[in-house]
């Protein structure tokens, strides 16, 4: 009933239906072939925004519901039989596929099924806008003002007099796909960013993500210095570096540290890229974090697809799982944002973290290592800032990396990045579960709304195409649907430790498969009813509990007052309130 | 302090060392140390001891550790070390036998020697002429200890080193286990609590009968084991079985349990085989004529020793898969860490662990679904029939999920059982391998299974079942120590120190204020068990009071069953029509016997969840896991500080013990008068001292970190995990970006 929750999948008044087959029981029956159960015949429904189908004449009653942003590809599966039927495969971004037949509509006005989807399904393709443009649900919060970076750096205590926020890039002319708000040493003047500038990769110069309360000691992230193969030096970024390492007053060392694997990063410089020699970066230290790349990433996750969907091959399950190094991939990625963390934290060191780009495993990183660094990060609204910052604003490209809206199935740009991040994510909430404040729905809301398509929030490249494009102004962010029913997301196990670090295990004997949402359509694998059921009963048992209490105790306290007689009873026993948000 | 038996221990400073580290400098200038010795258990016997001998700390590769003395005793390997140990003190699950560096005897698994850098697997042979400089203990319950012996005396490591091999590896009698010198005076606990049902009187196997309204017939026949003496003492048959003596003790249809429709479930070991093959088909006809009367006239039979593997096979699957967790230092444990999955699978330990709930699940089908009596058979009738029966019970009967339920079904299936735990659990070291297997263990591997995907419906906890799996080796239970009821009977007897007069008794494992004091019982306890609703009540009336817990979620929030109960009668179902089914294999493919029960499982998933009524595991490739718990626990690699399960308990705990506050605070304002009520809710005696539990590790109440700096665990050698050779690897991150920005 989780589906009935979303506002998303009801069919909002913007939805144009186009309603095909609705007929049941006739040769223009559509059949769902499903994996699961077989062949289910039911009636099939396409709006310009999702795709239903239903069947009613079995118990339970079956239905599927599903965003067209999910569709990664329609393809029609052979020629027409002699019967007439067209059978085709929807293959989905959310580790699933699909696959319908039904007779060819003898009315042939009527547009098939299968045009209608390639239309719809893929807008950007055919000039046409996303749905979250025409989507105007209002819910009562705006999530488009969750994050203010200003406020953003004034919480972690930016420290005046070692940093400031510098406006070179507010209109985004420094670096395209930086935010317009970015925090550098005080030492360093506009003028020296500029030349950093052009020589870092695509512009993105090292800038403060995160600074230490206490230590002062900062996670900066940027792309490769453009070094090339004669070693190419640009003094303005030693310069940068060293002014961060100074503003450290705690360390006289700092580490860089490149996510690639070495070998990735010295082939980079055949292309003019590269890393930072450490004659150049005095007081540097250098660390390769050997995460693989994108085109690494996404085979990996269409071979972990092939694993789990539709049958899962229960004596070869492990083998077959370690054979998509899904998982491996997944334990480098938090081990290289332990070592940040570690550094930060146990090393009081500043550390620079970049890749190629910066704008794949190096938002993973950092978010990841301030997630364990920094509690509020934690929360429902801290976790929203982070993404917004670390993902959004410093440019992930979520366009090319789900490519919404795009027929192009097989573009090279295309992976899992973010998936894997929050999967990581989820990693840390199984090893720590009561230091998150979201639970695992919340999670897989965020997954499902990205590729939807339902929202303005995961839309375009970077900061500057969303203004250009006014997404704020013509879409409804994530975080307002989500913020306006924050009970749904909740965790009833949260206890919130201030200034708590957390440092996970990476070993990969504590890593899991993410079952319930990598093997979520395999009814075999659903849980009856989740172990969170319970707590919460517990939680709604103890408001109920506290609140007639409260009651009684008013009363009494109301009937001591009237008769002045001695009170009766000593019910002063104060029951000691345990943060919970529920 | 007493030390009975300490011979030339009293002079132990150190004459030859062979090298000195800062540390130790240090140490030596110290004054003479005060003698420390073991706190002996009552009959416990010192044999030698040793000093300095290090002990290397295992989550440390530099080879450091601290310096003590390392005893043998009748009882235990331990070590004390020289510098106070604040550990000890403060531990919450502080086992009173033994503490974190003792060793039972019975515990220790193998024994390694490193000679010369070459680490040598110590047999008879090996112990006679060199002592090695360090000795590497494996234990039963995956603990693993070093010790360096070359910073004491070449005798007494020597002594020592031969102390040690000898009594935990050679072959030895029955008579020389700890428990039948153990004197512990009973504490007026040990007073027998008749809690757990031991299946040790006719009268426990008729409430049972009654209890399960199963229609059978007591045997009290080999009460002087006359029958034969691998059958329990009493045990219950359908009561369509004629002539008791014409089996020679085997192929007996053994009662298990009784199903609410009427159909039973049987257990036998086969019938003797004759000259005639046709006397063995005709024992085997009477066999399955007798229970198919039993209801319905209606049977189906599983040899389990052809559907299930062998217990030799069991046996090597565990060698092989405990060894992924015996982990002696960093460096092994982040190299096995790269292929982990592919090591599990080859050793095939999780794949049995399904095979056997995937049988146990047919068996449910056939009594659930098709209301028919089922009779499992087996050479001997006591290993696999155990679990398979057990496991069955679990699934079928909530009474089997409470804690005492669980420990009367070990004691009825497996101690009254007649499973040989002495020579399955190997813990006289006899050379004969056949017969070792941890059968018993794979029971509690499976219920653990079950315990971690249905957690609401088991009173226990999986601490609870860790334990239980660790008692196995500590030599002061009479549970585990024979291979039958006739065995521990006549042991008994002549080990007595007044023979004939009273049997000599040793505590029962279920008897757990011997090992833990109340607090640590705690942690037994699922705080999210799912009490049974009171309208039930009335069915489980028939059996001895058992202890009622509070601790549970508030009944009103679980909706009661609206199916049937279990045991109702069912006197209509007389009219089906009569049927035999007699089906070497009852399911038709043997390919995949999964997808036959597959279609039980699911419309059992569709039905409204019941924590009291039938409870399914499921078996597909992700469901089934590794105990985490029993086999990471000593592994400082991978403990979370501050996080695991324990943070999930602390937090419940906590609510709960708020909600019977608040409860309570209720109570005192409805009956308006001013009682000093100080009858504390029960809850509050359960809340744990956890202290902050930010600071505890996955580990606890196990292993305690000492891991104190908090600092992260940094994997080593990461990039011989991946190497991924493929042409995508060094292809460019931006397919479009071959703009040369140089």
């Amino acid at each position: 009933t989780r589906s009935d929750r979303s506002s998303g999948t009801r069919v909002s008044d913007t939805e144009l239906r186009y309603v095909f087959i609705v007929c049941v029981s006739t040769a223009k029956d559509v059949t769902y072939i499903c994996p699961f159960i077989g062949p289910v015949r039911g009636s099939l429904t396409v709006t310009n925004y999702r795709l239903f189908f239903r069947c009613t004449d079995r118990e339970p009653v079956f239905g599927l519901d599903l965003p067209l942003g999910v569709l990664s590809r329609v393809e029609k599966i052979g020629a027409a039989t002699s019967r007439g039927d067209v059978s085709y495969g929807l293959v989905c971004k959310d580790m699933r596929n699909l696959r319908f037949v039904h007779k060819e509509p003898e009315d042939s006005l009527k547009k098939s099924v299968f045009e209608v989807l390639m239309k719809f399904a893929f807008p950007v393709s055919n000039n046409m806008s996303l749905f979250a443009f025409e989507y105007k649900q209002v819910f009562p919060e705006n999530g488009w003002r969750v994050y203010d970076p200003l406020a953003e750096y004034k919480r972690q205590g930016l420290a005046k007099e070692s940093w400031r926020i510098t406006k070179v890039n507010d209109h985004y002319e420094l670096c395209d796909s930086y935010p317009a708000a970015l925090v550098v040493p005080v030492t360093i003047t506009d003028e020296e960013l500029r030349r950093v500038s052009s020589f870092r990769a695509k512009g993105r110069i090292p800038v403060l993500s995160w600074i230490h309360p206490e230590s002062q000691a900062a996670v900066v992230r940027a792309s490769q210095p453009m070094v090339g193969q004669n070693g190419r030096r640009c003094k303005e970024d030693e310069k940068l570096l060293q002014a961060i390492m100074d503003a450290n007053a705690q360390s006289h060392k700092m580490f860089i540290f490149d996510a690639r694997p070495s070998v990735n990063a010295a082939a980079n410089k055949m292309k003019g890229g590269g890393y930072e020699s450490e004659d150049a970066y005095q007081n540097a230290e250098l660390v390769f974090l050997d995460i693989h790349n994108i085109h690494v990433m996404r085979e990996s996750l269409r071979k972990l697809k092939e694993v789990v969907y539709p049958k899962i091959e229960d004596s070869h399950w492990l083998s077959n799982l370690e054979s998509t190094h899904w998982l491996e991939h997944i334990k480098l990625i938090l081990a290289g944002a332990l070592r940040i963390a570690d550094k930060v934290e146990s090393g009081k060191t500043s550390v620079v973290v970049h890749c190629s780009d910066g704008w794949d495993r190096t938002p993973q990183l950092t978010s990841l290592a301030l997630i364990m660094l920094d509690s509020h990060y934690r929360t429902i609204r801290g976790f929203q800032i982070l993404l917004e910052k670390e993902w959004l604003s410093f440019g992930h490209r979520f366009q090319q990396r789900v490519g919404h809206g795009d027929k192009n199935h097989t573009d090279a740009d295309r992976s899992p990045i973010f998936l894997q991040f929050i999967d990581c994510v989820w990693q840390m909430t199984r090893q720590f579960p009561a230091a998150f404040e979201f639970n695992e729905y919340f999670l897989i809301t965020i997954l499902d709304q990205l590729y939807s398509c339902l929202f303005g929030t995961f839309l375009c490249n970077s900061e500057q195409q969303r203004l250009k494009e006014e997404v704020p102004k013509h879409t409804v962010s994530l975080w307002s649907f989500v913020n306006s029913q924050l009970e749904e997301f909740v965790n009833p196990l949260y206890v919130h430790y201030p200034s708590h670090v957390l440092f996970p295990t990476v070993g990969i004997r504590h890593l899991q498969l993410w079952v319930t949402y990598y093997i979520r359509w395999n009814p075999r694998m659903r849980p009856q009813e989740p172990v969170h059921q319970c707590y919460k009963e517990l939680l709604a048992k103890r408001a109920e509990l506290q609140k007639r209490v409260e009651e009684l105790q008013r009363e009494a306290a109301n009937r001591t007052a009237s008769s002045s007689s001695e009170r009766a009873g000593s019910p002063t026993r104060s029951i000691t309130p345990v943060q919970t948000y529920v | 302090m007493l030390s009975l038996g300490s011979v030339g221990a009293k002079s132990t400073k150190p004459s030859f060392v062979s090298y000195v580290t800062p540390e130790e400098i240090k140490l030596e200038k110290e004054p003479p140390k005060i003698e420390k010795h073991p706190d002996l258990l009552p009959g416990e016997v010192e044999f030698c001891c040793a000093n300095p001998i290090l002990k290397y700390t295992q989550d440390d590769l530099s080879q450091r550790g601290i310096f003590g003395t390392l005893f043998c005793t009748n009882f235990r390997v331990t070590f004390i070390s020289d510098e106070k140990s604040q550990e000890e003190t403060t531990k919450t699950f502080k086992n009173k036998l033994y503490g974190e560096n003792d060793i039972p005897l019975m515990c220790v698994d193998h024994i390694y020697g490193v000679y010369d850098e070459k680490k040598k697997l110590i047999t008879g042979g090996l112990v006679k002429n060199k002592y090695p400089s360090k000795m590497i203990i494996h234990c039963k319950d995956l603990r693993v200890f070093q010790f360096c012996l070359t910073f004491t005396k070449e005798e007494d490591a020597k002594k020592i080193f031969q102390g040690i091999a000898h009594h935990c590896l050679e072959e030895k009698s029955l008579k020389c286990v700890f428990a039948f010198s153990y004197s512990g005076t009973p504490s007026p606990e040990m007073q027998r609590k008749r809690e757990t049902i031991l299946f040790d009187s006719p009268e426990d196997w008729t409430q049972e009968m009654k209890r399960t309204r199963a229609n059978c017939r007591l045997v009290t026949e080999n009460e002087n084991f006359e029958l034969s003496q691998r059958l329990p003492k009493y045990f219950v048959i359908p009561s369509a079985l004629g002539d008791l003596f014409s089996y020679q003790g085997k192929g007996f249809p053994i009662w298990c349990w009784s199903h609410h429709s009427g159909c039973a479930l049987f257990k036998a070991s086969l019938p003797p085989v004759t000259q005639e093959d046709g006397d063995f088909q005709k024992h085997l006809d009477i066999m399955i004529n007798a229970v198919a009367h039993n209801y319905l006239y209606s049977a189906k039979t599983e040899d389990l020793s052809e559907s299930l593997p062998t217990i030799q096979d069991i046996q090597q699957s565990y060698n092989k898969f405990k060894q992924f967790f015996l982990i002696e230092n960093s460096t092994d444990f982040w190299l096995s860490d790269v292929k982990w999955f592919s090591s599990l699978e080859s050793s095939g330990w999780l794949d049995i662990i399904r095979q056997c709930l995937q049988k146990a699940v047919e068996v449910v089908e056939c009594l659930e679904k098709d209301n028919t009596n089922v009779l499992i058979t087996e050479e001997e009738g006591t290993d696999l029939c155990c679990v398979i029966s057990s496991l069955v019970q679990i699934m079928l009967d909530p009474y089997y999920r409470t804690l005492m339920g669980f420990q009367s079904l070990v004691q009825k299936e497996w101690v009254a059982g007649c499973h040989a735990f002495l020579d399955r659990c190997n813990h006289l070291h006899q050379k004969d391998k056949e017969c070792h297997s941890p059968i018993f263990l794979l029971f509690l591997e499976c219920v653990w299974q079950l315990v971690q995907q249905h957690s609401p419906a088991f009173q226990f906890s999986e601490t609870y079942l860790t334990v239980l799996s660790d008692s196995v080796d500590v030599p002061v239970f009479s549970t585990f120590l024979f291979n039958s009821a006739h065995h521990r009977e006549s042991v008994m007897k002549a080990e007595s120190p007044l023979a004939q007069s009273s049997p000599l008794s040793c505590p029962t494992v279920w008897d757990w204020s011997v090992q833990f004091d109340s607090k640590a019982q705690n942690f037994f306890f699922n705080p999210l068990y799912s009490e049974k609703v009171k309208h039930e009540k009335a069915v489980r009336k028939a059996h001895k009071p058992k202890h009622q817990r509070q601790l549970s979620l508030p009944s009103t929030a679980f909706k009661p069953p609206s199916k049937k109960g279990f045991f109702k009668d069912e006197t209509d179902s007389l009219k089906k029509m009569l049927r035999v089914k007699r089906l070497s294999r009852w399911m038709g493919s043997p390919d995949s016997p999964a997808a036959t029960t597959r279609g039980f499982y699911e419309s059992w998933q569709q039905r409204p969840l019941d924590y009291h009524g039938l409870l399914l595991p499921c078996l597909d490739g992700p469901a089934v896991r590794v105990w985490m718990q029993r086999y990471l626990r000593w592994i400082p690699e991978v403990h979370i500080m501050g996080g695991g399960s324990v943070a999930v308990m602390t937090k419940l705990m906590e609510l709960l013990s708020q909600v019977q506050d608040l409860k309570c605070v209720l109570e005192q304002r409805d009956s308006s008068q001013a009682v000093k009520l100080d009858h504390r809710p029960y809850i509050q005696h359960r809340l744990l001292s956890f202290g902050s539990s930010g600071r505890l590790s996955s580990s606890f109440p196990f292993a305690y970190s000492r891991n104190r700096s908090f600092k992260p665990i940094i994997p080593t050698g990461l990039m011989q995990s991946l190497m991924v050779s493929d042409s995508l690897a060094s292809q460019e991150d931006e397919a479009s970006s071959f703009v040369s920005l140089v």
